[in-house]
């Protein structure tokens, strides 16, 4: 090892100013937008109080990005655009362009490079997704590998935009749920309490702290072969993993018993009504890599029975709210069962209290 | 060349099909590269992903990796399997915190990448479900050196573990009419005021800002952060009726009532004879559908500023939170309103390093203490805008009751007395 100098100390700059990186026809037009348009699947067109316009061209990639794709991608940036980007929180790579007759060559050359123009408006856009086995320590499945399987069948629906209202897909490869709320999510569900290594959990784990984790108090301390260890009331435990990333020799994840559950009607937007969570409607679905066809099967069925079935501007949370839960089921045949009735806090205000019913 | 690549036929079937493969650009690294060290590591990390392919488990461990004179920011991976795949056996990420709403130039791209290459694997996302952009797959020799070479062009590094988190805001006012704040100042001052706390992990778990320049809440701010600021309005929407006239010459009445009128939460808009529209602006709760629909005709009003929602999280541990209004209106004009934000997150932010348990956000301890002793430890008076509607049970004690209403009066008295000088 080389003699190293005084350690630099860190320059605690913090969040970079983004005007430096902003395209100057949107520094110059800094809130003074009047209005914009969706002129094909893929492009926005928005328009100043000053009658200046700036062009958006939205492309979907693999998010993990090698240093061949992002040069390439910036290659085509600076080829046919003006150098300036921006990425959604959806990883979706936006490039912004002065000049509306440089879209469509732009599109050309982004498509004959391989990466896909869509995602804007009532598309299916890009699926948000967690790390996984690429490089979580807590994974119980590969979102990356899931999200390509499934844009791989979803891609029509992000090049148009067709959909009643905009779709938001999520996934997530743990019961934390990284990926968060969605129009639908696609996330791992344990089916059975940790196997602990008692061996290891004295020396790997701080016993009070993640005692202190579980949601339900199913774990407590222990004796077990004559040492310091935690056990799991298998009775109470709920599966979530939540002792896991704390204390890794309770393994939660198992190869055949962490499945995946789908959940639609997570929606952000106050548009309508206000933010809600998304809820359960299928669930014991194989984690099953390389590709979970069976996981894209149900997803597509959904997005299917949304399709057909919603009115104009109802994401899915305001179409199954219009048609009610049994027609959500009925229409789109998958079961409901014991598991769909909510029992964790607040579910008494789940119950339908009234005589509301569709016949 | 003696190919000594594991072979990974599961993955192999990650690289079929149109949308670009993450698998290929791993591939690419391993086939393409002209650095050794990056081949080897992308070869290694492809067959420990194909193990966990095979069978379904994943073998990262954490650790303590860190640079000098921070706490956090590193995202330490060690591998299980490191005997099998030893060239990518120390694979940290980096989290770095985007510029404000994600702009970034091909310049500045490069100018990250050419830094990547020269110490890590390769591959970058961006960004994270928190925000950082994520520099993945670095060993703990070369950490300091990749930090070192980008904190000197402006760079530094996020939050890990129980901190302030890194940051989000939407594109905003930099391009979108909606927009009702300025989201590159609220997200820079905001983040740059705890910027100690976001490198030295001191608090009872971690705590995320995000900023929204109108209630479509794009950045997912209610629900995804502890103190959510969102852009909104209080005065009336503007309404263009030649434009409205114009949009219904080319959609129709039915359209409008259907798309439009029908979908207002509080039916607070009417479609006129003359096809103008017409909107009780007393009851409009910004919810944004009409101005969605409509972005030519309408647009939110003048007098602008922000609604602030605390405790928003998600599952871990007590289930799904959702932000709660804790500031109906907060105006954001002048340095001083800038300050008076500040002080409120500082304030919000010192009760809940108190008061909170470890592990417990700060939407949990709020859910743990009640909203009104919150309240009270934070200096803010209950608001009717902060609850769907108030108590259905009347099994509370409240023998405190008219002072309390006094109290209310009394303040009341005093806004009216100060408004008018």
């Amino acid at each position: 090892m080389s003699q190293a100098q005084a350690l630099r100390p860190p320059i605690e700059s913090g969040c970079p100013d983004g005007f430096q990186y902003m395209h100057p026809v949107m520094r110059r037009n800094f809130g003074m937008w009047k209005f914009h348009e969706h002129t094909r699947p893929g492009v926005l067109r928005h328009v100043s109080e000053f009658g200046e316009e700036i062009w958006t061209v939205k492309v979907g990639t693999q998010r993990i990005l090698d240093v061949f794709t992002l040069r390439k991608l910036c290659d085509l940036g600076d080829q046919y655009a003006d150098g300036y980007v921006r990425f959604t929180i959806r990883s979706n790579i936006e490039y912004m362009l002065a000049d509306g007759s440089k879209v469509e060559p732009l599109i050309k050359a982004v498509e004959d490079a391989g990466f896909i123009v869509g995602g804007t408006a009532n598309s299916v856009t890009m699926i948000s997704h967690t790390q996984g086995w690429l490089h979580c320590d807590i994974p119980g499945t590969d979102a990356s590998g899931v999200v390509k399987s499934m844009m791989d069948e979803l891609i029509d629906e992000f090049r148009a935009h067709d959909m009643p209202n905009r779709v938001h897909i999520t996934t997530s490869c743990c019961q934390i749920n990284c990926g968060g709320q969605g129009d639908i999510a696609i996330n791992v569900q344990h089916t059975k309490p940790p196997k602990i290594n008692h061996d290891l959990v004295a020396n790997v784990c701080e016993r009070p702290s993640v005692v202190a984790r579980c949601p339900v108090a199913a774990i407590r301390p222990a004796l077990v072969n004559g040492k310091p260890s935690l056990e799991v009331d298998e009775k109470k435990c709920i599966c979530c993993g939540a002792c896991f990333p704390p204390c890794p020799p309770m393994q939660i994840n198992d190869a055949e018993h962490s499945k995946l559950s789908i959940w639609v009607g997570g929606n952000h937007s106050n548009a309508r009504g206000r933010p809600t969570f998304q809820k359960l409607v299928a669930s014991g679905i194989p984690n099953n890599p390389p590709r979970w066809p069976e996981a894209t099967a149900i997803v597509k069925n959904i997005l299917k029975t949304y399709k057909e079935d919603a009115k104009d501007w109802e994401r899915i949370n305001d179409w199954i709210e219009r048609i009610g839960w049994p027609a959500f089921f009925e229409k789109t045949g998958l079961p409901f069962t014991r598991y769909h009735v909510d029992n964790w806090r607040g579910a008494r205000n789940s119950l339908n209290a009234s005589t509301h019913i569709r016949f | 060349m003696a190919n000594n690549h594991h072979s990974t036929p599961m993955l192999d079937e990650l690289e079929n099909g149109p949308w670009p493969s993450f698998i290929s650009g791993i591939k690419r690294l391993r086939d393409q590269h002209s650095d050794g060290r990056i081949q080897g590591m992308a070869n290694d990390l492809l067959g420990q992903l194909e193990h966990s392919y095979e069978t379904r488990k994943g073998y990262w461990k954490g650790g303590t990796v860190s640079v000098f004179g921070y706490g956090s920011g590193i995202i330490p991976r060690f591998s299980e399997v490191a005997k099998s795949f030893p060239e990518s056996k120390e694979f940290h990420t980096v989290r770095v915190q985007p510029p404000a709403g994600n702009f970034y130039t091909t310049a500045i791209l490069r100018q990250l990448t050419d830094s990547w290459e020269k110490y890590g694997s390769g591959l970058i996302t961006f960004h994270g479900q928190t925000g950082n952009a994520m520099f993945i797959g670095v060993n703990t020799e070369n950490t300091q050196a990749f930090f070192d070479e980008i904190n000197e062009y402006g760079f530094d590094l996020g939050g890990a573990g129980p901190c302030v988190r890194t940051g989000m805001s939407c594109v905003g006012a930099a391009r979108c009419e909606q927009s009702c704040t300025n989201e590159q100042r609220v997200h820079r001052t905001l983040m740059n005021r705890f910027t100690d706390d976001v490198h030295r992990p001191s608090l009872p778990y971690k705590f995320k800002f995000k900023v929204s320049g109108c209630p479509n809440d794009c950045v997912n701010a209610i629900e995804r952060s502890d103190f959510a600021v969102i852009g909104t309005w209080r005065d009336e929407i503007k309404v263009d009726q030649a434009e409205v006239k114009a949009f219904i010459a080319k959609k129709g009445r039915d359209y409008v009532i259907d798309n439009v009128t029908t979908r207002c939460p509080t039916g607070c808009m009417t479609l006129n004879a003359d096809d103008t529209l017409d909107i009780d602006n007393k009851n409009c709760v910004r919810c944004m559908h009409c101005l969605n629909v409509m972005n030519k005709a309408l647009s939110p009003g003048d007098d602008k500023g922000v609604s602030i929602l605390v405790g928003g999280k998600r599952t871990l541990k007590i289930g799904d939170l959702m932000g709660t209004v804790i500031v109906p209106f907060f105006k954001l004009d002048t340095d001083q309103d800038y300050k008076d934000l500040v002080t409120l997150a500082e304030t919000i932010i010192e009760f809940w390093a108190e008061n909170g348990l470890e592990h417990e956000r700060c939407g949990e301890m709020i859910e743990r203490i009640g909203l009104a002793n919150f309240l009270e430890g934070i200096g803010i008076e209950p608001d009717p805008n902060m609850v769907i509607h108030p108590r259905q049970s009347s099994y509370v004690r409240m023998d405190g009751f008219e002072d309390a209403a006094e109290q209310f009066y009394r303040r009341k008295m005093e806004e009216k007395q100060a408004a008018a000088g």
